[in-house]
């Protein structure tokens, strides 16, 4: 089981602690054996401990602490917001958050459709049976 | 004042705090004192005290208490009536907390005067009648119907009030075993539930499910945190 992600500079990770919990940022440097310098496009550069950030599959090409303008393009070019929300574990946040802010009355249609959902299963498989 | 008085404005503007415009006796000009003066014939216009009317005798009390007893102190306050929550809008489903009826989905009417929140089921859906149900025991939710063509004014709190019975008390009465009448309904407030929740029932079946939803209870299921369910 090697290590397959790995901290590098263009390594995007998700902020799991903390004011900027769920944000998308990016390393651009290295501070020491624990920080790294993070950045985002809409978020002052700052420093991060590494156990506050779970590291994705995606990376990016950028120079060490690129300016700003660069690195929003080179975000753009990679198409990293795409990317996540089409990655499982962003379709996966993207439910959960949509789950969290249903109200009762989409509460109560989610489980008729669930209910529908399994019907249909269910008849399917007796179809198969007989 | 027989006439509506209009607020009294000052003719001398305050430069500062305590110094006006205008000197004491170009005040006295501006208010016209001279002008009632010759009005009257030379003197500012007097009322005299009348001379007291004489007052009725008081006749000694015939009884004295025995002790001084201390009198409560005057309370000159009223109550104001029941906030409503600004969550809680005349269409509001209401999600009942307590009684016989909790859990039931509920279509919020409007306020009555005691403060109570007039309701209904409607009673084809979920066999809530058009009840009051207290604030503190419901929760809001954000669905809404659109309920404007209701017309909920003959329903105030002295339509809930209970009939009262007068019986008079007879030997026989005691004696008789307690013949309790069920106490049903009379027709008119079945009628009046009809009338209210045929409008109502119109709305609901403009929303897809809506009447389904009504018709169930809502309950905490596995996992569901209270503080974080969004109603």
């Amino acid at each position: 089981m090697p290590f397959r992600r790995y901290v590098e500079i263009g390594r995007v990770a998700l902020v799991n602690y903390g004011p900027d919990y769920g944000k998308l940022v990016v390393i651009v440097d290295v501070v020491d054996q624990n920080r790294a310098l993070v950045d985002a496009p809409k978020m002052v550069r700052s420093q991060m401990n590494f156990k506050r950030l779970s590291l994705t599959d995606i990376k990016i090409d950028i120079p060490r602490v690129p300016k700003k303008k660069v690195l929003t393009e080179a975000m753009e070019a990679a198409e990293v917001q795409k990317r996540w929300e089409n990655s499982s574990w962003g379709r996966k946040l993207i439910v959960q958050k949509r789950r969290a802010e249903l109200n009762d009355f989409e509460r109560f249609k989610v489980m008729l459709a669930k209910i529908k959902r399994g019907a249909l299963i269910k008849r399917e498989i007796s179809k198969l049976k007989k | 004042m027989a006439k509506s008085e209009k607020p009294r404005v000052s003719r001398n503007k305050e430069l500062i705090r305590g110094v006006g415009r205008f000197s004491r006796s170009k005040m006295y000009h501006k208010r016209g004192i001279w002008a009632l003066k010759e009005k009257n014939g030379g003197s500012f216009p007097r009322h005299d005290k009348q001379p007291p009317q004489a007052k009725a005798v008081e006749k000694a009390p015939k009884f004295y208490p025995a002790d001084d007893e201390p009198k409560p102190l005057i309370n000159k306050r009223k109550p104001k009536p029941t906030k409503l929550r600004s969550s809680i809008t005349p269409g509001t489903v209401l999600i009942l907390l307590a009684g016989r009826f909790k859990g039931k989905r509920v279509v919020f009417l409007k306020q009555l005067e005691s403060g109570l929140l007039l309701v209904t089921g409607p009673f084809k859906l979920n066999g809530v009648p058009i009840r009051r149900v207290n604030q503190a025991y419901v929760i809001a939710t954000s669905t809404k119907i659109d309920i404007s063509t209701v017309d909920a004014s003959k329903f105030t709190d002295k339509y809930f009030e209970k009939e009262v019975v007068r019986k008079k008390k007879t030997e026989s009465d005691f004696f008789e075993a307690e013949k309790e009448d069920k106490k049903t309904l009379p027709t008119e407030k079945k009628e009046d539930q009809k009338v209210l929740d045929a409008v109502v029932l119109q709305a609901v079946e403009s929303v897809p499910d809506l009447n389904q939803y009504l018709s169930s209870r809502f309950s905490l299921r596995s996992g569901m945190k209270p503080h974080e369910l969004v109603f």
